[in-house]
């Protein structure tokens, strides 16, 4: 287990290497910068204190040298204006729209997209459990089909309009205020009991809408796992011991058809995460989407890019934290090293 | 059991040959229903299977109705896809009616009667139930260029003579939204299938290559399909069409998010042609071709794919509603199609606001069009998937 758990570890190293050159590749893609956009609109003003400002933050992000270096910066080998200080160091950056740190700018986007993301999976399972198990041992009753069609709409329907219909809905009927994830009154408030509860009212909306294209999927797929486990002969066997139903059911089959429930997170955290940004930004909701979407069309790279990196982040470590799980459930994954073929 | 020779009188044995020609299928006579199952060959048995599938079939018939509706689209659309009514601006969905009166009229609508309400400055439309407005059918209304070639007038059907048609509702600039969603299937439709095309190009390539070769080349192929794909795809989307100049024009900027779309979906489809040729490459009929001296690219061509093409086919069918909601959610932020392009999803852009489901929600009918489209597709494809394997 522990030789597993240290190769895993040593995987995500080159991985997160290849993912933030990527991203660094992208964010650089469009033609011109921030900065230089900026130049010359001041120019265009004939600002010249201003322009002199500019200037300066070019050579101080170390805009004006060549792209490997600035990678190399950002990542935080390389000594920058201000010594190594990069992606490693935590240093993300600097805003130049907000003209803040990009640690600043973001606060408590980072968290709550964190917040929103986990309470999507957490709901994703605990729908799609009951119903895929339902499914799979009432197969093609009528609850079965009615269920299954109920997650195709899920899947079918745009996640973005389904926000929209559902907090008008939630403000026609609840009066949850539109838009974020708190009660306005709580904006600036430290956490206390009340805003909590206020994050919970407005949570399930997001939660539900990101939810449902992955409660859709995670149902067929437990369906048809444990519909391959029900036709062994073991259950067979198990039935004619005389075992009662349920406890067989728990016992065996679902326990090995839980395995590829575990590892689905994987395909799960993208999508969530994905969801997450799109849903969030009809529903302004204080995550990274929204920024996320303006840093990229404001060209402001290095917020555009900690985003990114941040998202990539989660879902690799979320891709980690599931195959090792599964180790710990599965020895055939476990040893799976040592087994020569 | 006793078996009775052919005798002749005097109880000699006489040695009997018939003279019919021997046929050896005469011990187990099939019946004809049979003879057609066995002599069937895998393509016609995958297409019976595929038969059986009553829901893939009724949704392939929808497909094609909606694929079929995008050549003429022009003809279909009652209005030209920009033609404006400066006096009916949010008009809500006029009803469609048969009977005038109790009286059979035929298909027509009510006209609609404006009204500003002065106190919450909300556009008021009622219908008109004295202005009986039957449409016309195969009738000349807006001119249009058909696919940009030849210039014609001729509709399924047009409002009456001075009247109006607006069946699924106006937009913020009197725009006939039934018009824009039928206009809108052409791009929307035909994204999935180029963004499909390149992703199978790619998957096909790289899933061979990593499948058939093996050693480095396997490894380089799969870390980086584990890299794309730990990417959360909608933020890459999002990134990469950032990306595209603002400079370009809008058909670019069209065929450049199509490419997006397909360079990140490759990855599910290379690993499927991976796993399949890792385990048909051990088979006879390689080795044999192997043996004869046939080149890589020749068997992976010739012998390999072919033999799991159906597979291929299937899968990439169920990816394209991926596609098709990937470009709704893109152009619905403004980073996907640019008007005058029109795509379901650029219609949706217009219902960004909270507004528009409390007003006119009308506004949000393409979405309509994009649930059916993906609900069939998968359905399609889910019958594809079962006829794939006809031998079992």
């Amino acid at each position: 287990m522990f030789t597993y758990f240290v190769h895993r570890v040593l995987i995500m190293i080159p991985t997160l290497l290849a993912i933030s050159v990527l991203i660094f590749i992208i964010i650089q893609l469009p033609p011109g910068d921030y900065l230089s956009n900026q130049i010359q609109e001041l120019k265009s003003q004939g600002d010249t204190a201003a322009l002199a400002k500019v200037e300066f933050l070019r050579h101080q992000y170390g805009l004006d040298r060549p792209l490997v270096e600035q990678y190399a910066v950002w990542l935080g080998v390389w000594p920058g204006p201000n010594g190594f200080s990069g992606l490693l160091q935590g240093d993300l950056g600097y805003s130049f729209e907000f003209d803040l740190p990009v640690t600043d700018v973001v606060g408590d986007r980072l968290l709550l997209s964190f917040i929103v993301s986990f309470a999507t999976i957490v709901f994703t399972w605990v729908v799609s459990f009951p119903i895929g198990v339902y499914s799979a041992t009432h197969q093609y009753s009528i609850g079965d089909h009615s269920l299954t069609f109920l997650g195709f709409i899920g899947l079918a329907t745009p996640n973005f309009l389904l926000a929209l219909v559902l907090i008008y809905f939630a403000n026609v009927t609840f009066g949850t205020s539109i838009g974020g994830l708190m009660d306005p009154r709580y904006l600036d408030q430290p956490w206390s009991w009340a805003k909590f509860v206020s994050v919970l009212e407005h949570l399930w909306i997001p939660v539900i809408v990101i939810g449902t294209s992955g409660t859709a999927g995670m149902i067929r797929r437990l369906r048809a796992n444990l519909l391959d486990e029900l036709q062994k002969q073991y259950v067979v066997t198990g039935r004619a011991k005389g075992l009662p139903p349920l406890r067989l059911l728990i016992k065996y089959p679902l326990r090995v058809s839980l395995n590829p429930f575990i590892s689905d997170i994987g395909n799960l955290l993208p999508q969530v995460i994905s969801g997450a940004a799109i849903v969030s930004v009809v529903l302004s909701l204080p995550t990274t989407g929204p920024m996320l979407v303006h840093a990229l069309q404001s060209q402001d790279q290095y917020l555009a890019g900690s985003f990114l990196m941040f998202l990539s982040l989660l879902t690799v470590i979320g891709m980690f934290l599931s195959d090792v799980a599964l180790a710990a459930l599965d020895p055939r994954i476990r040893l799976g090293e040592q087994v020569v073929r | 059991m006793t078996f009775r020779a052919h005798s002749t009188v005097d109880g000699k044995l006489d040695h009997f040959v018939s003279r019919e020609s021997f046929d050896p299928h005469s011990v187990e006579r099939m019946t004809a229903e049979q003879e057609r199952y066995y002599m069937a060959s895998q393509w016609q048995m995958m297409w019976w299977k595929f038969l059986r599938h009553r829901l893939a079939v009724a949704s392939g018939i929808v497909l094609a109705v909606f694929y079929l509706s995008i050549l003429i689209s022009e003809f279909l659309a009652p209005y030209h896809l920009h033609s404006r009514d400066a006096k009916h601006i949010f008009a809500p969905p006029q009803e469609l009616h048969l009977f005038h009166e109790d009286e059979f009229v035929g298909p027509f609508v009510y006209g609609l009667s404006y009204r500003l309400n002065m106190e919450n400055l909300k556009r008021e439309y009622t219908s008109d139930p004295d202005l009986v407005q039957p449409i016309r059918f195969f009738c000349s209304g807006d001119t249009y260029e058909f696919w940009g070639l030849f210039e014609a007038s001729l509709h399924l059907m047009c409002p009456a003579e001075g009247g109006t048609l607006y069946l699924l509702g106006t937009d913020r600039l009197g725009r006939d939204m039934l018009s824009r969603i039928v206009y809108g299937t052409r791009i929307s439709l035909t994204v999935g299938l180029i963004g499909i095309s390149i992703s199978f190009l790619l998957g096909l390539f790289f899933g061979g290559v990593s499948g058939y070769f093996g050693g480095w080349w396997d490894t380089l192929t799969q870390r980086l399909i584990e890299i794309i794909r730990s990417f959360p795809e909608l933020p890459l989307w999002m990134a990469l069409s950032a990306a595209l100049p603002v400079t370009w024009s809008p058909t670019l900027i069209y065929f450049g998010i199509t490419i997006i779309l397909g360079l990140i979906d490759w990855t599910g489809l290379a690993r499927a042609v991976r796993g399949k040729i890792l385990a048909l490459r051990e088979e006879d009929f390689a080795t044999a071709a192997q043996l004869m001296g046939a080149s890589s690219s020749r068997i992976i061509g010739r012998h390999l794919i072919p033999s799991f093409m159906s597979h291929l086919i299937a899968s990439a069918t169920l990816s394209i509603p991926s596609m098709i909601l990937g470009e709704t959610a893109l152009s619905f932020l403004g980073l996907g199609l640019r008007p005058p392009i029109t795509s379901w999803g650029v219609l949706l852009n217009e219902a960004q606001n909270i507004n528009v489901v409390a007003l006119y929600p009308w506004l949000m009918l393409p979405v309509v069009p994009v649930i059916i489209v993906v609900l069939t597709l998968n359905f399609f494809g889910d019958g594809l998937r079962d006829a794939a394997d006809p031998y079992r």
